[in-house]
């Protein structure tokens, strides 16, 4: 531990260079947590599926290269096509635990993420995929710091789709009612707003924004069936810091956690990143509560 | 209820007859039996169906050549299949099967070293001899079972004929070894743990260096932290063990990070498709193999390792994984125990077994006391212009290493 920390100390090249990294992979992050966010905040869902419809966007685009279309066209289609998927899953099944408790509503979601992860491994196999963007790398300082032009994309995209977001949210009148909804569904049903359509969309909105995630995955990294997991965790995980449907935040908190989860990589070694990510999760999780106690809240 | 029409009938009865005559012959030579619990469906099914393709192929063979000479008698050889669905407890209850309702008393081993872990108890209870080849984890050679034979090498040994090569190339560059180093990448699973000690018992032997040795852990699909770290420490040698997905994310990330390394080692290459997924960037990668067709072995019944890719491919239609040919290999080694020991006393084939040194189209094969194949050692390919060129073991080579990989930019 102390021998990689003196790296850093010698060469702080290579801080920029974990840091810079961990903020781009942070960005992917934090596509996959949006959608949570809103979820959450909107219809009190924690949607443990998150991960299986990263992965899906990542099958989605894969296939489409496959079939000659231009990889980055995926990201486009992964989100039309996991939009779809999430409206149907919502008529499914969502709608059924929406008011229930949210016991209910974890387990709902938890059993349909073994089922698309196994499901996807019936019908493609376990291989793992991935998917060549043919972008290039950007280098400085001497090749110690190399970004590459996919993971740059991967944050424009977030830092764009998180503001139209935003502003979806503020000035549309589907955001509106989403907002509305969100803040009390009874009332918002007494003022004619119809809150199942507003669930649905949600629910797709979010399905749609992982599969975009999805298809930067597949450019950026690999996929295979069994991936969802980790992102539905890191998803969580930002969801918790920034607070239910706060969009800032959650880029805020994605950003963050891809940097410090890729410095303790480096210096604590690769065994203990994804422990550390827990870790942090638990100490975040304690913060929080803290917090909330001194305005005589708990978290929920 | 509708009759089928006479000619229907007819033509049936003439394949039934044609079908007795053909087996009439079969029937009348005795005939052995060997025992096999594959993954034919499940997580293994793919390996699993090249496992049976191996042992049914070499069957074949021996059979068409008239049979395995016991005691001056003729024999021919069946194998009794049953599908352990990739799960090590079915597959233990399937081997109890075999040998006590079934009366099998040979047995060839299952895919994997999860099944023949759980399968190894079991013929050891009964004292019979297995013959296998897809279980390479060295945890089955220390626990004392004297009825377990293993054709191919254990998974310590993987990734040490690269290790073995780096020094080889610094000692013909004048670099004392203790200069070299070495960083290595294993995922956090029992299979690559072996290798990876493997691994650093050769470093340890050769006195080189190791500077990284990181563990990914399976859930993480990510280098970047590592591949910084190797970027600065620079190793001389690189090795990466995280199945399928680690070698595609090695692949991936040290083109994208733009990591030098002057060589480059791995597991899985093959399965996870370098080659084909990334064209240019996956060449000068050091694969290790257990087998490939391009090596010099040979044996009476396939004749060369090309010929048996030819039997193979005629036979089947695709080329062959080392899965395939090693499991043919294990068939091989049943049937030369079985004339040397005369009998089909199990104890006695179990001691011929022992005594084994034979050279197989698959190599060399000669069990030390644990069980374990000393004989052959790992090959190691390198990715040349998108092709597979065996480098090491350097008599059975079929190409030149490509040394040092060029840097990126020059690429």
């Amino acid at each position: 531990m102390w021998a990689n920390i003196n790296i850093l100390w010698e060469a702080p090249g290579f801080l920029v260079d974990l840091l810079a990294n961990g903020l781009l992979i942070g960005s992917i992050f934090a596509l996959a947590a949006f959608g949570m966010a809103l979820v959450w905040g909107v219809m009190n869902i924690i949607n443990i599926v998150q991960g299986e419809y990263v992965m899906l966007g990542g099958f989605v685009t894969f296939y489409l290269v496959q079939a000659g279309i231009p990889p980055l066209f995926g990201v486009p289609v992964a989100a039309a096509v996991l939009f779809i998927l999430g409206w149907g899953m919502y008529r499914v099944v969502i709608h059924r635990v929406v008011d229930k408790d949210m016991f209910i509503s974890i387990l709902a979601t938890f059993g349909i993420s073994i089922l698309l992860a196994q499901l996807t491994n019936e019908l493609f196999g376990s291989d793992v995929r991935t998917v060549e963007a043919g972008l290039d790398t950007l280098q400085f300082l001497d090749g110690m710091v190399s970004i590459s032009e996919i993971k740059l994309l991967a944050f424009v995209l977030t830092l764009t789709i998180g503001l139209t977001l935003w502003l979806f949210l503020k000035r549309s009148r589907l955001g509106q009612a989403i907002r509305a909804t969100a803040q009390n569904p009874r009332a918002a049903r007494i003022l004619g707003i119809d809150t199942d359509r507003v669930f649905a969309a949600t629910y797709a909105l979010n399905a749609a924004l992982c599969g975009a995630a999805g298809a930067l995955v597949v450019m950026a990294w690999a996929i295979h069936p069994y991936i969802g997991l980790p992102y539905t965790v890191r998803s969580f995980m930002i969801v918790v810091t920034a607070g239910l449907g706060n969009i800032g935040g959650v880029v805020v908190a994605g950003l963050g956690l891809g940097a410090l989860e890729n410095l303790a990589g480096f210096v604590l070694g690769a065994e203990f990143q994804i422990a550390f990510v827990f870790t942090l999760m638990v100490v975040i999780l304690v913060l929080r509560n803290l917090l909330l106690r001194r305005q005589r809240k708990y978290l929920k | 209820m509708q009759t089928k029409p006479v000619w229907v009938k007819s033509l049936s009865g003439l394949f039934l007859g044609l079908g007795l005559a053909m087996t009439a012959p079969l029937q009348a030579a005795e005939t052995i039996t060997l025992g096999a619990a594959v993954s034919l469906t499940g997580k293994y099914s793919t390996a699993g169906n090249h496992t049976k393709k191996g042992y049914d192929l070499a069957v074949k063979l021996i059979n068409d050549g008239g049979g395995v000479n016991v005691g001056g008698k003729k024999y021919q050889i069946a194998v009794k299949y049953y599908d352990d669905e990739s799960t090590p407890a079915r597959g233990a209850q399937l081997a109890e099967r075999l040998i006590k309702q079934d009366g099998v008393k040979f047995l060839l081993g299952p895919y994997s070293s999860g099944l023949t872990k759980a399968i190894a108890p079991v013929t050891e209870k009964y004292g019979v001899p297995m013959v296998e080849a897809n279980g390479a984890s060295r945890s089955l050679f220390n626990k004392g079972y004297r009825y377990l034979f293993a054709v191919l090498s254990t998974s310590e040994q993987y990734l040490q004929s690269a290790v073995d090569l780096v020094a080889e190339v610094a000692k013909s560059n004048g670099r004392p070894l203790s200069s070299v180093k070495v960083a290595g990448v294993f995922e956090n699973d029992p299979f690559s743990q072996d290798i990876r000690a493997g691994v650093i018992d050769d470093i340890s032997r050769l006195g080189l260096k190791l500077v990284i040795d990181d563990k990914l852990p399976p859930d993480l699909n990510d280098m970047a932290a590592t591949l910084t770290k190797v970027k600065a420490l620079k190793p001389d040698l690189l090795v990466v063990s995280g199945h399928s997905k680690g070698a595609t994310l090695a692949i991936r990330q040290l083109s994208e990070m733009k990591v030098n390394v002057p060589m480059l080692a791995m597991t899985h290459c093959e399965s996870a498709k370098i080659h084909k997924t990334f064209p240019g960037k996956s060449d000068y990668t050091l694969c290790a193999t257990q087998w490939a067709e391009t090596m010099s072995y040979r044996d009476d019944v396939f004749g060369s390792a090309g010929d048996f890719a030819k039997t193979f491919e005629a036979a089947y239609d695709y080329v062959p994984p080392y899965q395939a040919a090693e499991s043919s290999a294990a068939v091989l080694v049943f049937a030369d125990a079985f004339t040397r020991a005369g009998s089909f006393d199990p104890v006695k084939v179990r001691d011929a077994l022992a005594a084994t040194d034979m050279q197989t189209f698959y190599g060399f094969v000669k069990f030390d006391a644990t069980g374990k194949n000393i004989a052959k050692p790992m090959a190691l390919r390198q990715i040349q212009g998108g092709k597979y060129v065996v480098v090491a073991p350097v008599d059975k080579a079929a190409g030149e290493l490509q040394h040092p990989i060029p840097t990126w930019d020059k690429r």
